[in-house]
């Protein structure tokens, strides 16, 4: 069954042509991945997807809902939630607050005005938080402010307070950017373990070992056009594709 | 922060506190601020300047026009007094409700902006109220004499005894004067802070420092931070207006000066001096703006020469012109030197000074710390 469906989006900046006729789905359960050269438009493609950026035509199906037009808070409550290429956390907040707000999000929708409840007394929250830091590894570090993690283990709390809400589509972008082979590895190791509790998830990704050791089915993107589609072996043995990413060599 | 609290450390908390503040008579005599009318401030600036912590302390938001509110609550407490009598209670309810629906207004269109375009936008409000409150809507401020309650006013819930009693607002027959002004001023102070300090434990506590760290990945959270920004706002704007009502309970009289924007800059240095974001701070850094501004104001040449009267001659006359450029009317000159002291050695305020102090005495026993985390006191 189909969870996301794109159809003819097109997104220009100024004379230049971002994203050419898209049409783009994902199969529930399953994870897909979208690579391609620097400039494809990625990003922009990710951006149009959860209302950062809005597409100047097609639309962008989540189920039944159309995701055009939605502001980002809306879109997290409809069940899209995002990792960022750069770590996006509560830097001043400790690790445990920093999954007890997306689980709270998640519970209480988009504003609750709890001013007289305690957070501490919250045990719902608190241990359904707690849980999620051991299933990432950072629950002997739930008491310390996270602005001091490792980049490595940012990217671990980020993707924990994803997981926290539960969704039914985790967008990632670029997960292993800018992280060491050991660090690369643990997040691969990581997005499999999590792969089991049946999330679909897309992934833009720049490094062929992440996409290959993850992804069911590939996008490869190239100038703002799909220019292939299917399981990374096709992928990695279409001409076109070697030809637009790698610039002919072999992988 | 906030996971090394739980209910019974916040109660004994709450419990010494208010001991501390219900006893400043006594213990703040021998420094010479035992007195009722400082001790009034102290309360009363205390109580604006936690308010204003809830919104610039958590959220970061940094509000230049927090006086209007002051203002606003002033004038509906001296028009509670004129119209309904002389009980302080109707007063302060009334003045929270319109300082609220005035902070809904000013909020709902100052928070389009964030960072220094939401600090003009309130500055440009709060003196739009000023200025205002001397030309336009002098029928209901009064201009420039200010607002004060007349032997002719209806006072319709003090009946009879209106006519001869005295027009100072007074409770079940006590007058809210002196001490029992105090008292009155500390009791609300005590709520308010009861209050702030729930709001610092709650989930809602929680958004608002999200707000304050980012508010991308709380977009991104599903959580919208304009309601969780505004209703800061608007509980601020209260915590405000309630702190200008006591000021009229104490002196029935509201005067536009008191929505000016040095009075909005003062609330900002008293919570940055005691130190933004913590429960206590804001509290100590009105106490101390306050009795800077109440006994070194007060000191003259007179004063500093009986205190270097030890001194031999040739140095005393030296040593009190220079000292006696930092008072009197040159307070200003010793706050300034104290807040630019402050703000370079101890950024985090007093509190960071005092949670220094305290690590410092756990430390020497040969213990260290155990979390990483550096976790401000209260």
């Amino acid at each position: 069954m189909e969870i996301l469906r794109v159809e003819g989006v097109n997104k220009s900046f100024g004379g230049l042509k971002a994203l050419n006729n898209v049409n783009f789905s994902v199969e529930e359960g399953t994870v897909h991945a979208i690579i391609g050269p620097n400039g494809a438009g990625k990003s922009t493609f990710l951006n149009c997807m959860i209302g950062r950026l809005a597409p100047d035509t097609g639309s962008v199906m989540f189920g039944d809902i159309s995701l055009t037009g939605m502001k980002p808070y809306e879109i997290n409550q409809a069940g899209v939630s995002r990792v960022f290429q750069t770590p996006e956390i509560f830097a001043e907040l400790t690790l445990l607050e920093n999954v007890m707000i997306p689980t709270m999000a998640k519970r209480d929708g988009e504003f609750a005005l709890h001013a007289f409840k305690r957070l501490d007394q919250d045990a719902e929250i608190r241990d359904k938080a707690l849980h999620m830091l051991e299933d990432v590894g950072l629950a002997e570090k739930s008491g310390t402010i996270s602005g001091a993690l490792s980049r490595g283990d940012k990217r671990r709390l980020e993707l924990a307070m994803c997981l926290s809400q539960d969704p039914k589509l985790l967008l990632l972008d670029e997960p292993t950017a800018g992280m060491s082979r050991a660090d690369t590895n643990n997040t691969i190791d990581l997005l499999k373990r999590i792969s089991d509790r049946g999330i679909t998830k897309v992934v833009i990704e720049h490094d062929m070992h992440v996409v290959f050791s993850l992804a069911k089915k590939v996008t490869v993107l190239a100038q703002g056009t799909i220019i292939a589609e299917g399981r990374p072996e096709d992928i990695k043995g279409d001409p076109r594709v070697q030809e637009a990413y790698l610039g002919g060599a072999h992988l | 922060m906030t996971m090394n609290s739980s209910p019974a450390r916040d109660t004994v908390f709450f419990l010494i506190f208010a001991a501390a503040v219900l006893t400043m008579p006594i213990w703040l005599a021998p420094i010479g601020a035992g007195y009722p009318d400082l001790l009034q401030k102290f309360a009363i600036f205390g109580l604006f300047a936690t308010g204003f912590n809830l919104l610039f302390g958590l959220t970061g938001y940094l509000s230049f026009g927090h006086a209007a509110f002051l203002g606003v609550g002033s004038y509906t407490a001296v028009w509670s007094f004129k119209l309904l009598g002389m009980n302080p209670i109707p007063a302060a309810i009334l003045a929270v409700v319109t300082s609220g629906i005035f902070a809904l207004a000013i909020g709902y269109v100052s928070l389009r902006r964030s960072g220094i375009y939401f600090s003009i936008l309130t500055l440009a409000f709060a003196q739009m109220s000023y200025n205002l409150a001397y030309s336009v809507l002098t029928p209901i401020t009064n201009g420039e004499t200010g607002l004060r309650v007349l032997e002719s006013d209806p006072r319709i819930l003090d009946g009879s005894a209106a006519t001869d009693g005295p027009l100072i607002s007074s409770l079940f027959g006590i007058e809210m004067t002196g001490y029992a002004g105090f008292y009155f001023c500390a009791a609300v102070l005590l709520i308010g802070f009861f209050v702030a300090q729930r709001i610092f434990r709650s989930p809602f506590g929680i958004m608002l420092r999200a707000v304050k760290t980012n508010q991308n990945r709380m977009n991104y959270t599903g959580l919208n931070p304009r309601p969780y920004t505004l209703a800061a706002f608007v509980i601020s704007g209260m915590y405000a207006g309630l702190a200008g009502a006591l000021m009229c309970i104490t002196d029935p009289l509201a005067g536009a000066e008191r929505m000016q924007w040095t009075a909005s800059g003062e609330v900002v240095l008293m919570t940055i001096l005691g130190g933004a974001g913590t429960l206590l701070g804001p509290i100590f850094g009105a106490a101390l703006i306050k009795y800077f501004e109440n006994i070194f104001s007060a000191f003259n040449e007179q004063t500093l020469h009986e205190i270097f009267g030890f001194l031999p001659d040739f140095l005393e006359y030296p040593v009190v012109a220079v000292s006696s450029l930092f008072v009197g009317e040159g307070w200003h000159l010793t706050l300034g030197v104290l807040f630019m002291l402050i703000v370079i050695f101890l950024p985090g305020g007093l509190m960071e000074g005092i949670s220094r102090i305290f690590r410092a005495f756990k430390r020497s026993p040969g213990k260290t710390n155990p979390t990483g985390a550096t976790a401000p006191a209260e």
